[in-house]
């Protein structure tokens, strides 16, 4: 599980949508091993890059809303989310330097 | 430099850990950075693990085999190695994190990644609906329709742990027979919610931004129909994991690890191989942990045999 900040149904448009720098959203679940694979991955992430790139999560379980509504039907699903528009979409679980190439464009 | 690495984390890579640990060659494991714990980690209840009668969760049997591991002095590294030199005395394996370790043995206990239906569209429309893990990804399925692809014991597992969720299972297989053991077919079969596909195979999945179709053949007629789901999940098995030893080790026309005989001698003096990537049959946890066992004795052995000037170049760095 990763120590990002949590966003949550509620606070998503604000944290998230309105946000003036790229925000990538983990969406993950207590019981998915994958998940808390990636999560340590992203900790590291977030202290390198966490001037150009915010990152957070959200629990699937406790915010279904948010989930439906990107259509997550695969965890852990990563999205970066730029002017309120999905314009990444990372699905599983990979080692910290694939992540870093997915992710070029906005830590690079 | 070390007197053992073991490349690999699922019972093979920690049983083979436990062994080291305990002849005290404080062995390195480097156990990937996102599948540590290899495939159990993606399963839910272990039935058939001896010594667990009321079963275990395959998350927690892979954490205790590590605090084992660990108790003993193996060192477990969350990383993922990236390249070998497995010729020569000193071995040197490196990782995605940029170093390099030197090792006397290499213990390769890389196991096995899941098949693919290698259909066109399925990379795409993975995350859209296909998946690979069941127990990741079933809670989106809700009141859905969903299929999974494969005969096998996990596909009877994946099938009925999907059944929490889905309002309707079918399970998709290309013969008329399962591979799966007996308890795991009478209780899928037995389940109201899951539907057997016979001798059907998936030509082609199907959607635009998510999956909404499988094409399904008769593999006997050869007839063709659309099965309109809302999830597919493929279990049709594993292809050994040996892509870091290709051009070094010999392999067998299987794709495993070439061994010798009963021992995980590979074709390499000094290199050791364990567990899945060398089973083409058996390929259970407990098989794969007597695997790794044997690699550590043999491990043991060979650095017995060694001159005490190349052991005295160890410092476990």
């Amino acid at each position: 599980m990763s120590a990002a900040p949590a966003v949550t149904d509620a606070s998503f448009a604000a944290d998230v949508l309105a946000s003036s720098k790229p925000v990538l959203v983990d969406f993950w679940a207590e019981w998915c091993g994958p998940c808390r694979a990636v999560g340590p991955i992203l900790d590291q992430l977030r202290v390198e890059h966490g001037d150009k790139l915010e990152i957070v999560k959200l629990n699937v379980d406790e915010n279904p809303q948010t989930a439906a509504q990107f259509q997550i039907t695969s965890i852990p699903a990563m999205k970066v989310f730029q002017n309120g528009e999905v314009v990444k979409t990372i699905i599983g679980a990979k080692p910290k330097p694939a992540l870093e190439a997915d992710l070029a464009a906005f830590i690079g | 430099m070390r007197q053992v690495i073991i490349i690999g984390s699922g019972p093979a890579g920690y049983t083979a850990g436990i062994y080291a640990a305990r002849a005290n060659f404080k062995p390195l494991i480097i156990a990937s950075s996102v599948e540590a714990g290899g495939e159990l980690m993606n399963t839910t209840e272990v039935e058939n693990f001896p010594g667990f009668p009321e079963g275990i969760m395959g998350p927690e049997l892979m954490q205790k085999m590590q605090e084992q591991a660990e108790k003993f002095g193996a060192e477990v590294l969350l990383d993922d190695v990236t390249s070998v030199e497995l010729a020569g005395d000193v071995k040197k394996v490196t990782t995605g994190g940029g170093q390099t370790f030197e090792a006397l043995t290499v213990i390769v206990a890389t196991g096995s990644a899941y098949r693919k239906l290698g259909l066109p569209d399925e990379d795409r429309l993975s995350g859209h609906g296909v998946s690979w893990c069941a127990t990741c990804d079933g809670f989106f399925f809700r009141q859905k329709t969903v299929a999974i692809v494969g005969g096998g014991d996990s596909a009877m597992e994946e099938a009925n742990f999907l059944t929490r969720f889905a309002d309707k299972v079918y399970v998709i297989h290309r013969s008329e027979t399962l591979r799966a053991s007996k308890i795991m077919q009478d209780r899928a079969q037995a389940n109201p919610k899951i539907e057997f596909l016979w001798n059907s195979a998936v030509s082609s999945v199907n959607g635009a931004d998510a999956l909404t179709s499988v094409t399904l053949t008769d593999t006997v007629s050869g007839d063709t129909r659309d099965l309109p789901l809302d999830g597919l999940f493929i279990a049709i098995g594993n292809d050994p994991r040996t892509h870091l030893v290709h051009g070094q080790l010999e392999l067998t026309t299987e794709g495993t690890i070439a061994v010798k005989g009963r021992s995980s001698k590979t074709s390499i003096s000094g290199v050791f191989a364990a567990g899945d990537v060398i089973d083409p049959t058996y390929r259970q946890a407990i098989t794969a942990a007597a695997s790794g066992t044997v690699a550590a004795l043999d491990a043991e052995h060979f650095l017995q045999a060694l001159p005490a000037e190349t052991l005295a170049q160890v410092d476990n760095h």
